[in-house]
């Protein structure tokens, strides 16, 4: 299965990003062969439309859950149609190599 | 003067399919017009005869007010009613709601996510696999028991004070003991303006 987590850095010491549409990187780890992949966020200096924009670039990676700091209104009921599972971890201070351990356990 | 804007509903489950259309033939023979079933419509019909909630329980879930709730599960009702009698076909769109599904929060981990797959129940939290999790937001009990007795909470308007709701007593008629003030019921509209 494969998890989608926002990052303010692209190394797995960097810390989650609290938005989800305009995250510097996207983490994309995959559950069963532990591959960990980042992809840089071409939405982030983007005007408008940024959420939508970046929903589009996880779910054509097939993910099935989204790790971020929080979602706008727009992206929880595009996310919802497509069945991902959003999860909000409200402590910016978390790395993405803390998370992916939580996972992991 | 303007009316008040309608206040947003919230919508869970949407509806599987997009209406219903009435079968066999119509023995007069004329086409009658479709019936528009608005989405808030759907979802009060569904909470409340469906999940057999009581309008106060489902208001709740759908972020209006109880007597609001009421308002619309009667047009659902009506519009339904005129649908099969007419044997005019149903359609369900429109209306001022959005969509969110259940949320839920981890007591060991402190994260929130949502339930995307909504026939399964979800018993861990994502994270963390902590079986440690409430539900978010609105907390309805989930055991049977609940319809029987009501585990809904008075709130003074002045201090914040809480006490368990009489079944059959209305909030309204509750003096708060601490300041003297009526009280309301906790987790509607009304009561959460007070909080801010």
């Amino acid at each position: 299965m494969k998890i989608a987590i926002t990052s303010t850095g692209n190394s797995i010491g960097s810390k989650i990003d609290q938005r989800f549409g305009r995250c510097s990187y996207f983490v994309i780890y995959d559950t069963e062969d532990k591959g960990i992949e980042f992809l840089p966020n071409p939405n982030k200096e983007a005007q408008e439309g940024a959420g939508p924009a970046s929903v589009q670039l996880v779910a054509s990676r097939n993910v099935q859950k989204i790790i971020s700091g929080e979602f706008g209104i727009k992206i929880k009921s595009l996310l919802d149609s497509l069945k991902i599972q959003m999860i909000m971890i409200k402590e910016p201070e978390k790395t993405i190599q803390e998370i992916i351990d939580m996972l992991n356990k | 003067m303007s009316p008040r804007p309608l206040r947003l509903r919230k919508i869970s489950n949407p509806p599987p399919v997009s209406g219903f259309k009435p079968y066999g033939n119509k023995k007069n023979g004329t086409k009658s017009e479709s019936i528009f079933l608005h989405f808030e419509e759907y979802e009060a019909l569904r909470l409340c005869d469906y999940e057999m909630l009581n309008h106060h329980q489902a208001s709740v879930i759908m972020d209006v007010s109880r007597p609001t709730l009421t308002r619309i599960y009667a047009r659902a009702r009506q519009k339904i009613a005129q649908a099969l009698v007419q044997g005019s076909q149903i359609i369900i769109e429109g209306g001022k709601v959005y969509f969110d599904s259940e949320w839920f929060t981890c007591k060991s981990c402190g994260c929130y996510f949502n339930n995307p797959e909504k026939q399964e129940k979800i018993t861990e939290c994502p994270l963390c696999k902590s079986s440690d999790i409430n539900n978010y937001d609105h907390s309805i009990e989930e055991d049977e028991e609940s319809f029987d007795h009501c585990n809904d909470i008075c709130i003074c308007i002045g201090c914040g004070h809480e006490q368990l709701h009489q079944f059959g007593h209305p909030c309204r008629g509750e003096i708060c003991p601490e300041c003297g003030k009526n009280m309301v019921r906790k987790g509607t509209p009304h009561s959460k303006i007070i909080n801010k």
